[in-house]
């Protein structure tokens, strides 16, 4: 059970990249694009490490002690989106995958996940917009194994900016995925 | 003379309580020149019903008040009217009227309207008011005479909802159709969206996040109390009122995407519309209720398309550009207003059903939620002036435009309400 779940986790990886990678340009690769643009992709990425924390049994107490703390990837809960895309960018991918093991592992856990889109544009179209960009990290976090009843995908539109300004620095900050666990929301 | 009235119609000045203030920031060429006398006895109530009268008929871009000089002694509803003497000032139509107070506390106000071209009365009536049925008694008296004129329908009666962002407040506001007599039908920490009013003018349906997802609501204006039409798994949003009140289209995410729904106004009764892979939402059901008119990115931008009301092939409407959306039908279901984006610009655009034509109509930059007049003379909307949201109104034949600005706050998400008696 356990080799085909992981078997089907690798085989979903891959192709979740095959897909991603197809609309990307090559050379557009992140942290170049992080450092020409500042703001454009706010949340640095760390090497994954301690996923391992979180498994049951261990004396550091609820699982769920992870998800808030600030040294584990699990704490890390935002997807910024290129404008007018919704492909996770590979910069997630431990993220994702991290939550989507949290969600295995843990069957009670709860996940709402919260897309939004930038300001431009009509309200009820961004509404759609941001469903698509929830919808995509659903997906993928199913693909990887949680269950689809564990995971609501909303979207609230262009309703929620974390950034006011009207340039393309803030846009890219409103495009983006939140991910939340009951008692967050 | 134009002049004059330009200047002395700028320094009008709102009721205290006014929510929303009018510019005229632009005038239609052919407009109708009418002597409006102050109501003998007005004074007593303030401001002065012709002055309201005035500024209504005005504001329809169809109308132009002349500057009249004081008159002695002021004419009344049973004054004579000295034909000759009121054509000779260029007046087409001439409207007389007094006020009196009653023994009871009340009033009454009177009028009567005359063709001074064909030297002819065109009517009158009498009302019995409170002090705060002043303006909707004015407003009465502007659509009599708007009527009479034009032979349509005025909308000075009508009222419109519209959402007022100040700081982390959201409010649902319901006012007359110029901003006057503001109330709040609902105030929220978290954000509404997409009001739409019912086709008796009783409720209104709207999106609401305060469950950290947007949430289909029908409201009643009558007891404030609402109801959920659509809390679904996912997003519910953008509804539209079909023409005989009974159901709603909605926008659904639930079996995945943003997908065209069907529902009954008590929430009963959900189902599937439509089905694509696209983003299909903002539906709007066509007056005779044939149609719903919706944005789609089906063809790989948003456009507007059209569907059979009970689901069908859809049909693609807009061709012109790589951005249209937030289709609304004229009443007359002729015409579609709709937000394009031209260079940048997020602009109101009117097509014409019957030839294709497409108009720009406003020369703002961040237009949303174009919403006509019931009469379809006026279409309202949502834009950005000095980085605040605020409302304005442009004509369909885009020659008359205002400007709609609140005291305080973001205004969006205009919604003009029917006819209603």
């Amino acid at each position: 059970m356990r080799a085909i779940l992981i078997s089907l986790t690798a085989a979903s990886l891959a192709l979740l990249g095959a897909c991603a990678t197809q609309e990307q340009k090559p050379a557009a690769e992140a942290p170049v694009e992080s450092a020409t643009k500042p703001g454009a992709t706010p949340q640095a990425v760390k090497p994954a490490p301690p996923v391992a924390r979180v498994e049951p049994g261990k004396p550091a107490g609820s699982p769920f002690a992870a998800l808030k703390d600030p040294n584990n990837i699990l704490s890390k809960r935002q997807i910024f989106f290129d404008y007018d895309k919704f492909e996770v960018k590979d910069e997630y991918k431990n993220m994702v995958e991290a939550h989507a093991k949290f969600l295995r592992e843990n069957p009670s856990a709860k996940m709402l996940i919260q897309g939004n889109a930038d300001e431009r544009g009509s309200r009820e179209y961004n509404v759609g917009l941001g469903q698509r960009r929830s919808d995509t990290v659903k997906k993928m976090l199913t693909l990887l194994g949680a269950r689809e009843d564990q995971i609501e995908s909303v979207s609230l539109g262009e309703e929620k900016p974390i950034c006011g300004d009207h340039t393309e620095g803030c846009w890219a900050k409103n495009r983006r995925g939140d991910m939340l666990y009951s008692g967050e929301y | 003379m134009i002049r004059l009235a330009a200047l002395l119609f700028l320094t009008w000045l709102p009721a205290a309580h006014a929510q929303l203030t009018v510019e005229i920031t632009g005038a239609g060429a052919q407009r109708i020149p009418i002597a409006i006398a102050p109501f003998a006895g007005e004074k007593a109530l303030a401001p002065g019903i012709s002055t309201i009268v005035r500024t209504d008929l005005e504001r329809s871009g169809l109308f132009r008040g002349l500057e009249l000089p004081p008159i002695v002694p002021e004419p009344t509803e049973a004054t004579t009217i000295n034909y000759p003497e009121w054509r000779a000032r260029l007046a087409d139509a001439l409207l007389v009227g007094s006020v009196q107070a009653r023994p009871d506390g009340r009033y009454e106000a009177r009028f009567r309207l005359y063709d001074v071209v064909k030297q002819q009365p065109l009517g009158g009536v009498a009302y019995t008011l409170g002090k705060e049925q002043l303006r909707a008694t004015a407003h009465r008296i502007a659509d009599f005479v708007y009527e009479k004129l034009t032979g349509e329908k005025g909308v000075f009666s009508t009222r419109i909802a519209y959402v007022v962002k100040r700081g982390n407040r959201y409010e649902l506001q319901i006012a007359d159709y110029d901003g006057a007599a503001a109330e709040t039908a609902l105030a929220s920490f978290e954000p509404i969206i997409s009001p739409v009013w019912s086709p008796d003018g009783k409720r209104l349906a709207y999106v609401s996040f305060e469950n950290k997802k947007p949430v289909v609501y029908v409201h009643s204006l009558l007891d404030g109390k609402r109801h959920v039409v659509a809390n679904f798994k996912g997003s519910n949003s953008a509804p539209a009122w079909a023409p005989d009140g009974s159901r709603l289209a909605v926008v659904l995410s639930r079996e995945g995407g943003s997908q065209l729904f069907l529902i009954n106004a008590d929430g009963s009764g959900v189902r599937r519309l439509a089905s694509s892979t696209a983003i299909d939402t903002e539906p709007r059901f066509s007056p005779d209720g044939q149609w719903i008119y919706f944005t789609s990115d089906r063809g790989g931008s948003p456009q507007v398309y059209r569907m059979p009301a009970n689901g069908g092939e859809p049909q693609r409407i807009t061709f012109e550009g790589s951005y249209n959306v937030s289709p609304r039908i004229s009443p007359d279901g002729k015409t579609i207003a709709y937000i394009s984006r031209n260079a940048g610009k997020f602009q109101v655009a009117l097509l014409d059903l019957s030839n294709r034509q497409v108009q720009i109509l406003t020369d703002s930059d961040r237009d949303e939620s174009p919403s006509f007049a019931p009469n379809g003379r006026m279409i309202l909307l949502a834009t950005v002036i000095n980085e605040r949201g605020v409302l304005s109104a442009v004509s369909a034949d885009g020659r008359v435009k205002q400007r709609l600005s609140a005291t305080a706050g973001d205004v969006r998400e205009p919604a003009w309400g029917p006819f209603t008696e």
